[in-house]
């Protein structure tokens, strides 16, 4: 049998029906749902008199809209917002899907929830309308975002139309320096490849660096694969991968458990397999960064200096002025010496309990610089309860930061947590677009303990040096 | 959705590259439950000026281009989120063709179930288009699916690849779900075996 790459292990293992011209029907384990991106298609299942096939299978949450402030049981006082909660607690009921509503502790950003209760298993052919799917791909499930006329189609059929992509294979190397994090390991790559890098591909993560992270690490990791414009990311599942799963509420247990472990011990990339593209990255070489510009490509070592339009080539020279300009940064000047105005810690990216602990450490003890919006948004209700059992949220309220409620909050700004014209901010957020955490608003993405030693100084900052 | 054939319009450049999704439809608009009206909200933060008023330097707000119908725009067009929002305020705008080095996937997807259709060119073939699209409204694109090729105002004709299960769908307007639906059998099969093998899932 011709070697396989893990991707194509779970390909195979999923195609339904394939057309002449290779078209595929994939089947979809697990349906990820939110308010945002499912209304129209849930309207579009009750205008044709279609029932959600799997209904089972298909798990919902309200993440985008919810207000993350304490008293957000009282109600949602932007009325959009409210309507489009409402909606999805309404579809939620009517076609009888799992339901995570606000009010329940397990609420949260659906990419942290779907791991959390054991829905994310290795193995799995995970979707969901939001392109931030990709975090599944830790688990050696091919997991990815798709559009709300493709979730219309998956809650009908539970099947997607596909055509099977190219196989890219990113290996980091030996050991990560300290300071350190599956954040700027993501981040590098981008910088490597560019946000157009992976499109057409998915990404196997491989190499001992990744081996050696966290469940938490390497949700980081895929995460972001989607901003090297990939269609997913992969790691293979391994002993890390099984403790991470075992116990959680909607893994199987006994017997079950036993022949899921043997099966997903198999998914690996064969030796010989074929891979079209392969990065590879010196786990030693990688510092803790930054971006400086608008796009997530525009990643910079944080003892660098902000680059100047000429420094690119093509295309790029215009974007990186445009993106200089926005900004409010001058070429040359030491990313170290850039004041900030706001920091926010959370996200599908960074918003689960270990990257709550790297902030608490760097911030134990110390203050945020006066002046600053400072929060902590923790990924779920369960995470935030935990954070308060290790002492995490003193730490934070003790330091100055507000410690809020799970959602989705200021990474992308659709609830009220939003940022305004020029205001600069230290964000464990995945996208630093014009106008994503509020029009006008500059933001710098980074890791969670840098973004926490940015608050104790305000301005960009090597955590390295508060280490 | 609407078939797609041919298209004799307007084309607007948009020499910008990773023109991403929260720029074609930002945050705020996201909140509706319907498909339409966005398109008066369409590059929202490019388009209007802080107090509402429309910016006069951005390319659609040109008289020139205010009936654009086809975009031609820099690399990695619709990078970034999957919300579907962008193409139906694209849509919406008027826009049925977008043309450019490269799509980021879902963004492409999403277009196809939309009735736009998304075009990859060269590096040269899109500085041509780009500078013909700069004329004006005075010249006039021709894109034409079924023969997969683009005219342009002054007749010069660039061929372009299209995966022929989407063309056939866009040129005659169909709905995939339903098209899905009458595999039901395959899947019911599939399901079956997934109950033996990974009974876990």
């Amino acid at each position: 049998m011709a070697p396989k790459t893990l991707y194509d292990k779970i390909w195979d293992a999923h195609v339904a029906h394939q057309g002449d011209d290779g078209t595929c029907l994939l089947y979809i384990d697990r349906h990820l749902v939110h308010e945002v991106t499912s209304p129209q298609a849930f309207e579009g299942l009750r205008m044709s008199g279609r029932k959600v096939r799997a209904p089972e299978k298909t798990i919902a949450v309200p993440d985008h809209n919810v207000p993350t402030t304490l008293d957000r049981l009282k109600g949602i006082d932007n009325e959009e917002s409210r309507i489009q909660v409402e909606a999805l607690d309404r579809n939620a009921r009517e076609f009888g899907v799992v339901y995570y509503p606000v009010d329940d502790i397990r609420q949260g950003i659906v990419h942290i929830i779907g791991p959390e209760q054991g829905w994310t298993l290795p193995g799995m052919t995970i979707v969901c309308g939001d392109s931030h799917t990709a975090t599944h791909g830790a688990f050696g499930a091919l997991a990815h975002g798709i559009g709300t006329s493709e979730v219309e189609h998956v809650l009908a059929t539970q099947t997607l139309i596909q055509k099977k992509s190219k196989n890219m294979r990113v290996e980091i190397t030996g050991k990560l320096s300290e300071g350190v994090t599956a954040k700027d390991i993501t981040l590098a790559v981008i910088g490597e490849t560019g946000t157009a890098g992976g499109t057409g591909y998915v990404i196997e993560y491989c190499g001992e660096a990744i081996r050696n992270l966290s469940m938490e690490g390497r949700m980081t990791i895929c995460n972001m694969a989607i901003e090297g414009g990939a269609r997913a990311g992969l790691i293979a599942p391994d002993e890390i991968t099984f403790n991470y799963c075992e116990g959680r509420p909607n893994a199987p247990t006994g017997k079950l458990w036993n022949e899921a472990v043997r099966y997903w011990r198999t998914l690996f990339s064969d030796d010989r397999a074929h891979f079209d593209k392969t990065i590879t990255l010196q786990g030693e070489n990688i510092a803790p960064v930054v971006t400086w510009g608008t796009s997530p490509e525009d990643v910079l070592p944080i003892t660098a200096t902000v680059p100047a339009a000429n420094d690119f080539k093509g295309g790029k020279v215009n974007a990186a002025q445009r993106s200089l300009d926005y900004m409010g940064l001058t070429p040359g000047t030491r990313l170290q010496d850039v004041e900030i105005d706001a920091v926010f810690i959370g996200s599908c990216t960074n918003g689960r309990i270990e990257d709550l602990r790297a902030a608490a450490e760097i911030v134990k003890g110390k203050k945020v610089q006066d002046g600053l919006i400072a929060m902590v948004v923790p990924g779920s209700g369960l995470v935030r309860l935990q954070a308060e059992e290790e002492g995490l949220a003193e730490i934070f309220k003790q330091a100055g930061f507000e410690w809020r409620l799970a959602g989705c909050s200021m990474c992308l700004g659709m609830n009220p947590d939003q940022l305004g014209p020029q205001v600069r901010c230290a964000s464990t957020s995945n996208r630093n677009f014009e106008g994503r955490q509020g029009r006008g608003s500059r933001t710098h993405l980074m890791s969670p303990a840098m973004a926490a030693a940015a608050a104790v100084t305000g301005k960009l900052t090597d955590v390295r040096e508060l280490m | 959705m609407e078939k797609f054939k041919q298209m004799t319009a307007i084309a607007a450049p948009m020499p910008l590259i990773n023109i991403d999704t929260d720029m074609i439809i930002p945050k705020q608009f996201l909140k509706t439950i319907k498909r339409s009206g966005l398109g008066v909200s369409a590059f929202h933060e490019m388009r209007y000026q802080m107090d509402g008023t429309e910016n006069p330097d951005f390319v659609l707000n040109q008289d020139a281009y205010r009936n654009a119908n086809i975009l031609v725009a820099g690399d990695n067009f619709g990078c970034g989120s999957s919300r579907e929002h962008a193409p139906w305020a694209l849509l919406d705008f008027g826009v049925r063709c977008v043309i450019s080095t490269s799509f980021a996937d879902i963004f492409y997807n999403n277009c196809f179930k939309n009735g736009i259709l998304p075009v990859i060119v060269t590096d040269k073939e899109l500085n041509v288009l780009m500078q013909d699209a700069e004329k004006g409204s005075n010249a006039r694109m021709v894109i034409d699916l079924e023969s997969q090729l683009i005219e342009t105002s002054d007749g010069k004709v660039i061929n372009f690849n299209v995966d022929q299960h989407r063309k056939h769908c866009l040129i005659n307007g169909l709905d995939d779900i339903g098209l899905t639906m009458e595999k039901a059998a395959s899947i019911d099969m599939f399901e079956k075996h997934m109950a033996t093998n990974a009974p876990w899932v």
